[in-house]
């Protein structure tokens, strides 16, 4: 850090973590779910729109918590909208990891999987009242 | 400049610090390590790498068992560590010194074994907020299972405890054990032991000291303190992970039951029955930490070379420098007391704007070790309203220097972080 940031807390990550285009809620989200890491107190409550061909349509998030936590489920978003259901529920942490392209720790890999988690949460079942 | 301690023999910080290699190594290609996570685990001196080296490539034989020099060397090397455990603590009674892995097994131990024999439905634990869940999830779990109940008592805006309160817990008679730590591991704030210990006394009830964090800052004298039990950890008083010390009132000990069956803690063993073997032993089923517990003696002795009271007053300055360059960061808050009399060199904080794990990840890059999360405080955290902050804890060998490299950092990732 003496000299540069760490690459992990590059710009892009950055823009994602303050200024997410996938931050917010849907009017008629076909699934939804909240899933939080108590170890560091992240939160993500994530919902997904759904297409008549079974393609994931829209993605919005809402949560609190570190910027790798936040800014992984915001690069995940933005991978999952045209998904197939079928894709996305077949999507590994492995795939996950890949798309984030993010370098972590054992002990970062919670925050940065958190958006992928509350992926495989939501798609495992319809939200309540859709 | 060989201080007039340092001339009777006692050693002074810096030399202390030149004990400790772990400060000298690189933790990055070029990045010196600035450790502030004694509070985790504290870094090992010489002697404790040396005792531990020593008994497992000269004379690694089991405890209590065989009669060959190997044995007897062993037992006589564990023996004397739980002498100079027992000399530490001012206590003459090495019956009264038991090992265990740490101090989550010694508050355990007493939860469970002291608690069924103590515990009866709506008897009360008295615990405060403070608490480190060792000290806490023990006594749930009996607690449950006796049908006793919990009750916590009031922390100030300040997060110390608010002895009215106490008082009002006290009243009714039904309080039975009082767990509290000798300083707590979020905010360093040290509960009054000794005015919790009496009113307890004084309640009828029974008293458990947390002494993992306070130890390596202060020598604790249990005969004097007075308290029924006392635990403490060998990792954070620069020892061996893997070795905690449990100390019990004797007639307590005498009462209770062990918890592990097994090897070295019976005298007698027929096909149906076993006749338990004399404290300490009692306590100590199965092979002991050998290495562990000989490291933990070597901490120890240690710990009483130095010159104590220079020590305290390197720790007490260290405290009063974070508190002043740290405070100065705007955004910043330090928990808990401001009042440096009633704290230790522990400081919880969070800075606006940055959640303590991307703090603690980007200051590792600066070689600066912290601890972020919830601290085994979860309860402490939600009294707070937070759900995690950033620590920095210090001990005898951290340097006036180290804290500044930590301040500097924290303005460049704040300037970094908001750089819009």
């Amino acid at each position: 850090m003496d000299d540069a940031l760490d690459p992990l807390y590059r710009d892009e990550i950055l823009d994602h973590y303050d200024s997410s285009p996938y931050r917010g809620k849907l009017e008629h989200p076909d699934y939804a779910c909240d899933m939080d890491n108590p170890l560091c107190g992240d939160k993500i409550h994530l919902e997904l729109s759904i297409t008549d061909d079974g393609r994931i349509d829209k993605v919005r998030f809402d949560g609190r918590g570190c910027i790798i936590s936040q800014a992984s489920t915001s690069i995940l978003a933005e991978h999952l909208e045209g998904v197939s259901l079928e894709e996305a529920r077949g999507l590994t942490s492995a795939d996950a990891l890949k798309i984030l392209g993010l370098t972590l720790t054992p002990t970062r890999m919670k925050c940065g999987l958190l958006g992928w988690r509350a992926l495989q949460k939501a798609v495992a079942e319809p939200a309540a009242g859709s | 400049m060989a201080t007039l301690s340092e001339s009777r023999g006692k050693l002074g910080v810096a030399k202390a610090r030149a004990e400790f290699p772990a400060l000298d190594a690189e933790v990055h290609p070029g990045v010196a390590l600035r450790y502030f996570d004694s509070a985790a685990t504290a870094l090992k001196p010489r002697a404790v790498i040396g005792a531990v080296d020593e008994y497992m490539s000269s004379y690694s034989g089991n405890v209590h068992r065989g009669l060959h020099a190997l044995s007897e060397r062993a037992t006589e090397a564990f023996e004397r560590a739980r002498e100079t455990v027992a000399r530490h603590l001012g206590v003459a009674d090495t019956g009264q010194i038991i090992f265990t892995k740490g101090t989550t097994e010694s508050i355990n131990l007493v939860a469970r074994s002291w608690g069924n024999l103590a515990l009866g439905a709506g008897d009360a634990i008295v615990l405060s907020e403070l608490e480190h869940h060792a000290n806490l999830v023990p006594w749930q779990m009996i607690a449950r299972e006796r049908g006793a109940t919990l009750r916590y008592v009031d922390l100030t805006d300040d997060l110390e405890w608010d002895l009215d309160s106490y008082d009002r817990l006290l009243a009714d008679g039904r309080v039975k054990m009082v767990a509290v730590t000798g300083m707590s591991n979020v905010t360093g704030g040290r509960p009054p032991l000794e005015e919790i210990i009496r009113r307890a006394r004084a309640a009828g009830a029974r008293t458990l000291v947390d002494a993992a964090q306070s130890l390596a800052h202060e020598r604790l004298d249990a005969t004097k303190l007075g308290a029924d039990f006392i635990a403490f950890s060998g990792h954070k008083v620069f020892g061996p992970t893997g070795v905690g010390v449990l100390y019990g009132k004797r007639s307590l000990l005498e009462a209770m039951e062990p918890i592990l069956g097994g090897g070295s803690m019976v005298l007698r063993v027929t096909r149906e029955t076993a006749e338990w073997n004399d404290l300490p032993d009692k306590f100590e089923g199965g092979t002991p930490p050998i290495a562990e517990v000989i490291g933990l003696g070597a901490a120890l002795d240690f710990l009483e070379s130095l010159d104590a009271d220079a020590v305290a007053r390197h720790e007490r300055r260290l405290l009063e420098h974070a508190h002043e360059v740290l405070g100065a960061i705007e955004g910043m808050r330090i928990l808990g007391t401001t009042d440096l009399e009633r704290k230790g060199p522990i400081l919880g904080f969070t800075l606006e704007g940055a959640h303590p794990h991307d703090l603690s990840q980007l200051l590792d890059r600066a070689g600066v070790a912290i601890r972020a999360g919830h601290h085994c405080a979860m309860p402490l955290h939600d009294r707070i309203g937070i759900p995690a902050s950033a620590r920095a804890s210090l001990a005898l060998y951290n340097t006036a220097d180290e804290i500044d490299h930590l301040a500097r950092s924290l303005e460049k990732i704040k300037s970094v972080l908001r750089r819009r």
